[in-house]
C-alpha cells in the first residue's frame, strides 16, 4: 500500500508537486495564448489591408 | 554543414520546423514526467537521513538545472546576435526569459517548501546557493523589464544582450556556490567527482524527471521562439502569404 502521507513529510512533497504542474501547465497555456493573440492581430491586419486593396 | 545552419536561422524555416518540433518534445517530456514521478514518489525507497522529505528533489533538481540552462540559451542567444546579428537568435533569447524566470520561481519555492522540514527554516539569507538564485530571478525579471520598456525591437535586442551576458557571473556563481562557500544547501550529487551520490533506483527516477523537464522545456521554447519570430516577421512576405493561405498557417 502507497503511503501518501509520507511520514510527516507528504504535505511538503504533495505542494511540490502540485506546484510543479501548475507551474508547467501554466506556461504552456500561456504560451499558447500569446501566439494565438499575436496570430489573430497579424491576420486581421493583414485581412483589414487586403480588403483595402 | 553552414548551409545547414543558415538554413536553421531562416525565420520561416525555423517557425514550420517548431511547430514539426513540438509534440515530439513535449509528449516524450510528459511520459517521462509521469514515470519519473510514479517512481520518485512510489517506488524508491526513503533517504536514510531525510526519510520522505527528498523526493521534492525529483521537481527541485530538474527545476534548478534549468533554472541556470534557460539563463544560458538567453545568454547565449544574445551573445550570438550581437555579434553574428541573427535574428532568430534574439528571439531564442528573448523567448527564453519567462520560461527561466518560471523555472527559477518554482526551485526556490520547492527549495524553500524543503528547507522547512530539512532546516527548520523557509529561508537563509546568508546562503549563497539560496542568495544567487534569488539574484537570477531578479536577474530575469530585469532582463524582461528591460526589453518591455525599449520599443524598437534592434534596440532592446541589443541592450538585453548585453544585461544577459553580464549576468552569467552569477549562473557560475549559483553553480558552484556550494564548493566555494560553507552552505546549508547540500554538495553536488549528479556531478561529483567519482560518479553520482545516489542509489540507482532513486537515480533513475531524477534522470527521467530531468530529461522529461528538459524536453518540456524545448516544447515550451520552441512555442514561444514561433510567437516572437511571428511578431518580429509580421511586415514580411511569408507571414502575409502564410495567413492568406485557405489552410493557415498557425
Amino acid at each position: 500500500m502507497v503511503d501518501i502521507g509520507m511520514g510527516n513529510y507528504g504535505i511538503y512533497v504533495w505542494v511540490c508537486f502540485g506546484l510543479t504542474l501548475i507551474i508547467v501547465v501554466l506556461s504552456d497555456w500561456r504560451a499558447r495564448v500569446r501566439h494565438k493573440r499575436v496570430y489573430r492581430d497579424i491576420e486581421v491586419r493583414i485581412k483589414a489591408l487586403e480588403e483595402r486593396e | 554543414m553552414w548551409k545547414f545552419f543558415h538554413r536553421l536561422a531562416s525565420p520561416p524555416h525555423f517557425y514550420r520546423l517548431a511547430a514539426t518540433l513540438i509534440p515530439w518534445l513535449m509528449f516524450p517530456g510528459l511520459l517521462l514526467l509521469a514515470w519519473g514521478s510514479y517512481n520518485g514518489l512510489f517506488v524508491a525507497p526513503p533517504d536514510y537521513q531525510q526519510g520522505d522529505a527528498y523526493r521534492i528533489i525529483y521537481v527541485h533538481v530538474p527545476a534548478a538545472y534549468l533554472s541556470m540552462m534557460a539563463y544560458m540559451f538567453m545568454a547565449i542567444g544574445g551573445g550570438i546576435g550581437l555579434i553574428w546579428r541573427m535574428k532568430l537568435a534574439h528571439a531564442v533569447a528573448a523567448a527564453a526569459a519567462p520560461i527561466g524566470a518560471a523555472f527559477t520561481f518554482l526551485a526556490l519555492a520547492t527549495g524553500s517548501i524543503w528547507g522547512r522540514p530539512m532546516w527548520g527554516t523557509w529561508w537563509e539569507w546568508g546562503d549563497p546557493r539560496l542568495t544567487s538564485e534569488l539574484i537570477l530571478l531578479f536577474l530575469y525579471f530585469g532582463y524582461m523589464a528591460l526589453r518591455s520598456s525599449i520599443d524598437d525591437i534592434a534596440k532592446a535586442d541589443k541592450a538585453s544582450a548585453v544585461l544577459a551576458l553580464v549576468g552569467v557571473v552569477n549562473v557560475v556563481i549559483v553553480h558552484y556556490s556550494v564548493e566555494w562557500w560553507s552552505s546549508l544547501h547540500q554538495g553536488q550529487t549528479i556531478l561529483k567527482k567519482g560518479g553520482p551520490a545516489m542509489d540507482p533506483e532513486m537515480l533513475q527516477p531524477l534522470l527521467a524527471m530531468i530529461l522529461g523537464f528538459t524536453l518540456i522545456f524545448g516544447a515550451l521554447l520552441a512555442r514561444r521562439v514561433r510567437t516572437e519570430v511571428l511578431y518580429r516577421e509580421r511586415r514580411t512576405r511569408w507571414v502575409r502569404k502564410m495567413v492568406l493561405a485557405p489552410e493557415g498557417g498557425r
